[in-house]
């Protein structure tokens, strides 16, 4: 095989510096932003089909004995393929989203980083490579959901979004630290199943950790719903090619390092199959276009996580990539009509549809196939993955179907709103969020086009001309593919389920309103997070500075007085012990000297008197002493 | 060439010490510029004439009191041409920056020069005896900095604070010097004599106490959690340029002093006593960071989070010293990263400290409640701001990452639980950052209108982003291709774990 490393190189480095340059060279590149920024991704668009083909791999050195390497394999082809294309699609679409007085080039200088970083994991052959493109991306998503910074609620969305997606990220470090204990010095990817135990147990633990937060599965996915305050495009390309994709790709990656760990793969199965279903409801629930939409993709990339789980990696690519499509033209026209006329509640968007038709039989496209109605793309991606987790359980299957059924439901409840008759007072309903401009810029209309016919076509992937090289190219022949019956049975229970939404219309749902409105506040996650970790934390966090101040400091200000006070006994002791003693024996000096002077008489008698005495005691001593 | 080096600043402040105060600002600050300037050529000239398979290079040995053992013996290895490189650097920055200062230039300028041969001094010597002078000598400087220059009245008492309690520590430190001067036969302060002979080997108490008084030295200094609490109040009154300092290169000579002294000179009792340079660390970490939370004072969040950087590099350097169950890789690959971790830090929270410096001259408070929204007015300032704590947080592409994986990854295998924990440490500090970002640059446009606050509020002055500016770039540079400073690093984190293992 050709090894071209620059191709691998430069595919990064485009997005990477080019969309770094322009969100650094702020106002003075605002006029030319979008023209430029569409003519990077156009060019990385070009690099990736190149890549897709050629396959470049390479590598340099990073840290000691770990290397940074990249790789376009079958996987990483396809998925360079989806990123740069969706990217390519929304940028195209984010001329008209944007007027002169904003700042053009920060916005997309940062998509292109965005996409870039999500570029950047996709190819990594190395635990050390992918994260670092993983918290680029985290972060960008940050600077994008905080895009309207004046705002604080979006700045605090967009604080959530980053701090949450880290905690999971955490995940990642402890992962690496566990692969190097475990004998895998370099942290590659495809050598992390043969760590030793009990390091593959936590390598898992990291990793699907890591995933589950960045996809928004149970229970992190509180923080997706928080995202929407982000601008549409954003949205379009969080929820479809990066971000929420990444989680699911990396676990599509390490399928092996889940199949050794002999528990990753059931664990990880049924937590996708879980948020597929509870996510689906939490979507049926929404009143805001924007967060159904969000809360539909948790439920499509459970989907995907259930794949890896089953270890369906041709059938959860084909849900990845198709998914994308749907997802990306989704939020492009639902930010249309949040752009012409200021509004994504779903009462207000009653015949939104029937003023933009374009944006509605776009959307309804996109719609038909995220109801998995045939014969779109996510009808066949969906059961070709699904077909995998009924040869592993029955059980697992069964829930999968039933999450499909409520992607028929939301799905439904969304197109029914849209092409409602419009109600004379539509007007009253808009411009809630922002000021609409009632109009359709030129350049939102070909990436809605393009991206409902891929949404409608998309299911080709799985027909077997185009099935059977895309398995061989993912190494993934042997797996299970859906037949008829399964086809037919998804098929039916869609056609069901949607039918009956329609016909059950608005009227409120057959559930108590308790639970209605827990699963509208999306289970109430955010709330619990806030209750065991934030809050907690927080208060520990002013405990301990309290201490600092109170305790710690005031113990060694302690210490310092404590060395004045015994200066001062110290002091004390010399003054009146030291200094006393002093006193004293000069005080008995001077006496003894006065003793002494009294002999001193002058007169001759004396002396002799005194001489006759001291002879006689030394006469006496000699005496007796001898 | 190293001497040079270290007293081209010295001799420039002698210079400019028989230059008349009154000769204007720039007759100081311009030739202090230009001084730091070339010191960083020559620094830079030195790191390109260096091998770092060499062991010590550019050494220079001489007699000085040869009755005590004590020479003037300089040169550098891996472990401290990044802090020399670094401190040159910061300096040039701090120079810079300068600029805009206006009280009492010609004995700022001289001290901050002094100050720098100081620092350069320190990370050079390879005598404990000239480490232990320029350790106190740099005490004395900063004393005066923040009480000449800090903020009123409460920076007298700050400088008191610090000079005591380091000074406290430094006669630790000077206890155990003497203690491994003793030791050896014959008596010596030589560190490389000392490092190759190892005098302690085998004396279990002995080796234990003189551990005990190094670490506590270089504990005070680092700081660690529970010898931290002078840091704050130095750095809440000390000058913008004073903390860059303190913080960028002051409190890098104690976890130098680590890797440089305590653990090739006692790696016996480095061994048995690692876990509780892990658990310090640790603590330090969570502590750091915990606290930092909680403040409303920028300044003074820094602060905390230095503590926090802090404990990473003891996390590090106590996992080098746990054998069991780990290899080579990993051990050399945490002292890499403590190194690094040096060095970043001082990249990032100097500029942080200098961008603080910016916030206080527009606004004379650091009480974040004071502002909201100021990225609408300082788009720059907000930028280079946003840049420095991302790479403070830790965020790939800049140098914070680099050192932290390295210490997460080589730490883990011998300190499992330990790591686990610190790993916490950098959700934390995404946090606080994130929170002081939104509370002084985004949502509405809000200024302080105490009285005395000019009324404009203007973005950085050409001198500010000139200096700051570099200082991100380079962290940057390592975040991006790190090589050229792992490249230097790695031989000597590789000497330094084999000597530890004995």
């Amino acid at each position: 095989m050709i090894s071209t490393p620059w191709l691998a190189w430069l595919l990064l480095a485009v997005p990477l510096a080019g969309g770094a340059g322009l969100a650094v060279a702020g106002r003075w590149a605002n006029r030319a932003a979008p023209v430029l920024g569409v003519a990077i991704a156009a060019v990385t668009v070009a690099l990736a089909g190149a890549a897709a083909v050629v396959r470049p791999a390479a590598s340099a050195p990073l840290f000691d004995g770990i290397p940074a390497g990249v790789r376009v394999d079958g996987l990483s082809a396809v998925m360079v393929l989806t990123v740069t294309a969706v990217s390519l699609a929304v940028l195209v679409f984010s001329v008209g989203e944007f007027d002169e007085q904003e700042n053009r080039s920060r916005f997309f200088g940062l998509m292109l980083v965005f996409a870039g970083a999500m570029l950047v994991t996709v190819t990594a052959t190395t635990l050390a490579l992918v994260l670092m493109g993983w918290e680029v991306m985290g972060a960008t998503s940050y600077a994008l959901i905080g895009y309207w910074w004046r705002e604080p609620h979006r700045v605090t969305a967009a604080n959530t979004a980053f701090v949450t997606t880290r905690a999971a990220d955490l995940g990642l470090y402890v992962a690496a630290g566990a692969a190097a204990a475990g004998g895998v010095g370099g942290l590659a990817l495809a050598d992390l199943p043969q760590a030793g135990s009990p390091w593959l147990t936590v390598i898992t633990v990291g990793v699907v950790l890591a995933a589950f937060g960045k996809s928004a599965q149970l229970p992190f996915s509180f923080w997706l719903s928080r995202a929407m305050e982000g601008p549409s495009p954003v949205s379009a390309l969080l929820h479809s090619a990066t971000m929420v994709a990444a989680g699911a790709y990396l676990l599509l990656r390490t399928q092996p390092l889940l199949a050794a760990s002999g528990w990753g793969e059931p664990t990880v199965a049924w937590m996708g199959a879980v948020t597929a279903l509870v996510l689906g409801l939490v979507a049926v629930a929404q009143t805001d276009l924007k967060q159904l939409l969000a809360a539909s993709t948790c439920a499509q990339i459970g989907y995907v996580v259930l794949a890896a789980g089953a270890g369906g990696l041709a059938g959860g690519v084909m849900q990845l990539v198709a998914h994308a499509a749907v997802k990306s033209l989704l939020f492009l026209a639902a930010g249309a009509w949040l752009t012409a006329l200021g509004t994504k509640a779903l009462p207000a968007l009653r015949g939104a549809a029937r003023q933009h038709p374009l944006v509605g039989v776009t959307f309804t496209v996109g719609a038909i196939a995220l109801a998995g109605l045939p014969p779109a793309s996510l009808w066949v991606t969906k059961d070709e993955l699904l077909a995998a987790a009924l040869h592993r359980s029955p059980a697992l299957y069964a829930v999968g179907l039933a999450a499909a059924a409520v992607s028929a439901v939301y799905s439904a409840k969304a197109v029914w709103y849209v092409w409602r008759p419009l109600p004379g007072d539509a007007t009253l309903g808009y411009d809630t969020e922002r000021h609409g401009t009632r109009q359709l810029a030129p350049s939102m209309r070909p990436p809605l086009l393009v991206l409902s016919l891929l949404a409608a076509t998309l299911g080709v992937l799985a027909l077997p001309p185009v099935a059977d090289p895309l398995r061989r190219a993912l190494g993934a022949t042997g797996e299970p593919s859906s037949s008829w019956w399964e086809l037919t049975l998804s098929a039916a229970l869609a056609l069901a389920a949607s039918g009956f939404t329609w016909w059950w219309g608005a009227r409120p749902a057959p559930i108590p309103a308790p639970a209605v409105g827990w699963l509208t506040r999306w289970l109430d996650l955010e709330r619990a997070a806030h209750l065991l970790l934030v809050r907690p934390t927080l208060t520990t966090a002013r405990t301990l500075a309290a201490f600092d101040d109170r305790v710690l400091d005031r113990a060694v200000h302690g210490l310092a007085h404590g060395g004045v006070v015994v200066a001062r006994v110290a002091a004390w002791a010399d003054d009146r012990g030291v200094d006393q003693l002093v006193v004293g024996v000069a005080g008995g000096a001077r006496r003894l000297g006065q003793l002494a002077r009294r002999p001193q008489t002058g007169q001759l008698h004396t002396y002799y008197a005194q001489a006759t005495v001291v002879f006689a005691v030394l006469a006496l001593v000699f005496v007796f002493v001898r | 060439m190293l001497s040079a080096i270290v007293f081209l600043p010295a001799v420039a402040a002698l210079a400019l010490l028989t230059v008349p105060a009154r000769a204007g600002r720039g007759a100081f600050v311009w030739p202090w510029i230009a001084v730091s300037a070339v010191d960083l050529a020559l620094v830079v000239a030195a790191w390109v004439g260096y091998d770092p398979h060499d062991g010590f290079g550019w050494t220079e040995n001489v007699p000085w009191i040869p009755n005590a053992g004590v020479g003037y013996h300089i040169g550098v290895d891996g472990l401290s041409l990044p802090l020399v490189g670094l401190t040159a650097g910061l300096f040039l920055a701090v120079a810079i920056y300068s600029l805009r200062e206006t009280r009492r230039i010609k004995s700022y300028v001289c001290l901050f020069l002094f100050l720098q041969t100081v620092c350069l001094g320190l990370f050079v010597a390879l005598d404990l005896i000239l480490f232990f002078l320029f350790f106190d000598l740099s005490i004395v400087g900063m004393f005066f900095v923040i009480a000449g220059w800090g903020h009123g009245a409460a920076a007298r008492a700050a400088a008191t604070k610090f000079f005591l309690y380091t000074f406290v520590g430094s006669l630790a430190l000077l206890l155990g010097f003497i203690g491994l001067y003793l030791a050896a036969t014959p008596h010596t302060f030589d560190m490389v004599v000392l490092i190759r002979t190892n005098p302690l080997t085998g004396q279990g108490l002995y080796g234990g106490l003189v551990l005990l008084a190094v670490a506590l030295g270089l504990a005070v200094k680092t700081p660690t959690v529970p010898f931290h609490t002078w840091l704050p109040p130095a750095h809440t009154d000390a000058p913008a340029t004073g903390s860059a300092i303190l913080a960028g290169v002051l409190l890098k000579m104690g976890t130098y002093g680590f890797v440089r002294i305590a653990m090739p000179m006692l790696p016996e009792s480095w061994r048995r006593y690692a876990l509780v340079f892990v658990v310090v660390g640790v603590v330090s970490v969570l502590y750091g960071a915990l606290v930092a939370l909680a403040q409303t004072n920028v300044k003074r969040m820094i602060a905390y989070t230095s503590v926090n950087h802090m404990g990473y590099i003891l996390l590090a350097v106590g996992a080098a010293g746990i054998l069991a169950g780990t290899d080579t890789q990993a051990r050399s690959l945490a002292v890499t990263g403590a190194v690094t971790q040096m060095v970043s830090h001082g990249l990032l929270t100097g500029a942080l400290f200098l961008l603080t410096g910016v916030l206080y001259d527009r606004g004379h408070t650091y009480d974040m409640a004071a502002y909201s929204g100021l990225a609408a007015r300082t788009p720059m300032f907000a930028g280079l701001t946003a840049l420095a704590a991302f790479g403070s947080l830790g965020l790939p592409g800049l140098s914070g990452f680099i050192a932290e994986f390295q210490i997460f990854t080589g730490s883990l295998p011998s300190a499992t639980i330990a790591t686990a924990l610190a790993v916490l440490g950098i959700l934390v500090t995404a946090a606080l950052f994130l929170s002081a970002l939104q509370r002084i640059f985004l949502g509405p446009l809000r200024l302080p209108d105490a009285p005395g606050t000019p009324g404009v509020f203007s973005d950085l002055k050409a001198s500010e982003a000139a200096s700051i500016g570099p200082l991100l770039a380079l962290a940057v540079a390592i975040g991006v291709a790190p090589r050229f400073l792992l490249d230097v690093i790695e031989p000597a984190a590789r000497t330094l774990t084999q000597l530890v293992a004995g």
